[in-house]
């Protein structure tokens, strides 16, 4: 009797794809985003990403251990998830606010529908709307990027000392300076308020401010191109989501240029870039097939701008993820492939 | 030029250097043989000769049992040691005549057609390839006069060889269009006359430039199309290969005759020829010996009941430095727990694989990449017909098309969790089949 080979099933040969891979791939197309927005808002950007996604490892770490389940953290989910979530959130953010937010994120979104593969939502966004209904103040109150002075594309920036009260730019004792995002402003105070940023530059390298993963439509816009490159994600998504903003934005700014801004501007400002390639794209919580993926992106893209040009909040990307993550099992069920041999027996003897 | 595909697949690395330039070598037929009873799909052979017969070599020892079997031939001369139970390819034992050779092949009678046959009977050729126990010699072995006996309402209009080899590692396809050209395009032109098609064409991948050339050489003035296809996995399953050649998709649950359509193996075909000129019975088939542990890989002539261990031997195969034994492909075929088996019609490679090429890992969460799907070539939803198996929810799989699947691989090879899904996917239409054959008694 000679020695037992490995008996198994077949195929017994592997492409070499990961998971954990593909994971940490994400991540590190994040980085130059991650990157900018270290340079535009300095300790105060790097604090929330370090923070962000050191809590959201722990948590992970310890979800696993109180279910007694094996460590998890190489697969590189939790990281990329505290990633995602530090990139939603404004520079400063206090530390436990951001703990709050992994922990929503990691563990009420994800650990206990099973783990990695199991929720219905997306995790970051699920800390993200957390944080912003539990906290809407700190949530909404941004710091003033490096190299823009008193003015913020023609609005004055506002001073606070330490205690949180206003003080004047020149009084020495500034502890933050903050002002309203683009897309705050074109919500408060109408589509004048940021004709300024009309020709799209400026919100395009990102030389504004928002949350981390706001500022830089551009290199977003890089790490993209380079999921689609390595295969990572197909274009549907993006293309269907960034399409039908921009077709609405022509659409509202084309009827009424008073109240409504163009394409450019609602393409560059806000989480549009980030949602599109990262959030909305999320293998978890986004359809399967392409036809799904179509409709999943167009319904993103629907609803961000109904939030943003008619709804209270000035931006709308992320409920819009989540309102369509909660349809994803209902479109993939209607767009399964049609199956190979369906094809009609009239033309089935066609062909060549 | 345009290769010739179908939608879905996956591109693994073909691995046949190592063999596709080692001309087909003939293995000495070893001192005892155990010629298998069952080696077709359909009803196992009858064995008629009984322990202490004398036989020649290709005289018949197994008959077929019914019109869905394979008569079976004595791959060497000498005694019949006995006819009992020996080790099989699934693990089991099967039926056997073991042969003790005499070494002096001593054959009986062949007698075929010779150049005839262009005017014989299309029945008299099918009683010929029954005779000879010709089955499919790609890998799934399915007896040969029995797809050549398509219903009166099932017209033909088109023989397919399929000379794909989608299968990595394999080379023994490419080696007998090399090689055997003239008599793989005779077997084609025997199997166009019995099925009265019109067209008849060669299918091979673009990797084989060489067979390519060889078979256009020896077609040109046969009315043979060769076409070219693109190198991706399954391009040679027997659907995907009909769609990328006659763009006809084979209705779900049906078969390729649905579509006015036979496909054949490069090598039945080869053998088709061998039973209907010359009257040779199938005895022996090539066979790819190779893998990382393997001294010298070889395209083997091997004679049906050779042991794999006399195989592996024969090519310097390391056993202790190989974790997996397969016969077959990589992507199909059948992990052996030992080299007990013998060759049958239908082995097309004894595989060798090292440690290094099976470190699989454990299987991690489904994260819905969709790779599985992408790569499907039924277009089916693995992961979610794998799931539904698992869970035992085989109404649901049934439903969304787990009986469709040809179990080629594709999804467990791309996916990125490592998910075994074929598995789960035979798992879950074993369990139908069972069901169905259950409600059918009661």
């Amino acid at each position: 009797m000679d020695r037992a080979f490995i008996l198994s099933s077949s195929p017994h040969a592997h492409g070499g794809a990961s998971s954990a891979r593909i994971m940490w791939t994400v991540s590190a197309t994040l980085l130059p985003a991650a990157g900018w927005s270290v340079w535009l808002f300095g300790q105060a950007a790097l604090t929330v990403l370090v923070s962000t996604i050191a809590f959201s490892a722990l948590f992970e770490a310890g979800s696993r251990f109180v279910a007694r389940r094996p460590l998890t953290l190489h697969d590189g989910s939790a990281v990329l998830t505290g990633l995602l979530l530090a990139l939603t959130l404004p520079p400063g953010l206090p530390l436990w606010i951001c703990a709050v937010g992994a922990f929503v994120a990691i563990v009420v979104a994800k650990a206990v529908f099973g783990g990695l593969g199991q929720n219905p939502f997306n995790p970051a966004l699920t800390g993200r709307v957390f944080l912003l209904i539990a906290f809407p103040a700190p949530l909404t109150s941004w710091l003033v990027p490096r190299g823009t002075g008193e003015f913020l594309f023609d609005q004055p920036v506002t001073a606070h000392d330490a205690a949180g009260n206003i003080v004047s730019l020149a009084a020495g004792q500034v502890d933050a300076v903050t002002a309203a995002t683009p897309l705050g402003l074109l919500a408060e105070r109408g589509a004048h308020a940021v004709a300024a940023l009309g020709d799209g530059l400026a919100v395009f390298w990102g030389q504004i401010n928002g949350s981390l993963g706001e500022t830089s439509a551009l290199l977003l816009l890089l790490g993209g191109v380079a999921l689609l490159a390595l295969r990572i994600i197909t274009w549907h998504i993006p293309l269907s989501f960034m399409a039908t903003v921009a077709l609405l934005a022509l659409v509202t700014s084309g009827v009424d240029d008073a109240v409504y801004v163009g394409p450019v501007f609602h393409l560059f400002t806000g989480g549009v870039m980030i949602g599109a390639f990262f959030m909305a794209t999320d293998y978890v919580t986004s359809p399967m097939h392409p036809a799904g993926k179509l409709i999943f992106g167009a319904g993103c893209g629907v609803l961000t701008m109904v939030i943003r040009l008619w709804a209270g909040y000035p931006e709308g990307v992320s409920f819009a993820v989540l309102i369509m993550n909660a349809c994803v099992p209902i479109i993939d069920r209607f767009t399964r492939p049609r199956k190979f041999g369906l094809r009609g027996p009239a033309d089935a003897r066609g062909g060549r | 030029m345009r290769l010739l595909t179908f939608r879905g697949g996956v591109k693994p690395d073909d691995a046949k250097a190592r063999t596709a330039r080692a001309a087909i070598t003939p293995l000495p037929a070893p001192a005892e043989v155990a010629v298998p009873m069952s080696q077709h799909i359909g009803a196992p052979a009858r064995p008629c000769v009984a322990a202490g017969d004398e036989v020649l070599l290709g005289q018949v020892v197994g008959e077929p049992d019914g019109f869905v079997s394979a008569a079976v031939h004595a791959p060497v001369s000498g005694r019949v040691g006995a006819v009992e139970p020996r080790p099989g390819q699934l693990g089991l034992p099967v039926s056997c005549v073991v042969i003790e050779n005499d070494g002096r092949d001593r054959a009986a009678e062949f007698s075929g057609l010779g150049q005839a046959w262009s005017a014989a009977d299309p029945g008299r050729i099918r009683d010929l390839v029954a005779a000879a126990g010709l089955v499919g010699m790609g890998g799934a072995a399915f007896p040969t006069h029995v797809k050549l006996s398509p219903p009166p309402d099932r017209p033909i209009d088109a023989v397919i060889l399929n000379g794909a080899e989608c299968e990595p590692y394999l080379t023994a396809d490419h080696r007998i269009m090399l090689e055997r050209a003239t008599d793989v395009l005779a077997g084609l032109a025997i199997v166009r006359r019995v099925l009265g098609a019109k067209r008849a064409v060669v299918g091979i991948e673009e990797n084989k430039p060489d067979a390519i050339a060889a078979m256009r050489d020896a077609a040109e003035d046969a009315e043979i199309e060769i076409a070219v296809l693109a190198k991706k996995y399954p391009q040679g399953a027997e659907k995907q290969l009909i769609d990328a050649v006659l763009g006809r998709e084979v209705p779900a649950g049906g078969l390729p005759m649905d579509v006015g359509c036979v496909v054949q193996n490069v090598g039945t075909a080869a053998a088709v020829a061998d039973a209907v000129i010359r009257g040779r019975p199938l005895f022996e088939r090539v066979v790819t010996v190779t893998g990382s542990p393997v001294a010298r890989p070889a395209n083997m002539l091997v004679r049906v009941g050779t042991p794999v261990a006399a195989v592996i031997e024969a090519c310097g195969g390391d056993l202790a430095g190989t974790a997996k034994l397969v016969l077959g492909g990589p992507m199909m075929g059948l992990a052996q727990a030992d080299t007990a088996a013998t060759v049958t019609k239908g082995t097309s490679g004894i595989l060798l694989l090292g440690p290094a090429e099976v470190d699989a890992g454990p299987p991690s969460p489904c994260i819905r990449c969709g790779r599985c799907v992408t790569a499907c070539p039924i277009r089916l939803v693995p992961t979610e017909i794998g799931n539904l198996a698992v869970r035992g929810l085989l109404e649901d799989a049934e439903r969304i098309g787990i009986m469709d699947c040809i179990e080629c691989g594709s999804c467990a090879f791309a996916c990125p969790s490592r998910i075994p899904l074929a598995q789960q996917i035979r798992l879950g239409k074993a369990g139908i089949l069972a069901a169905r054959r259950g409600k059918g008694r009661g």
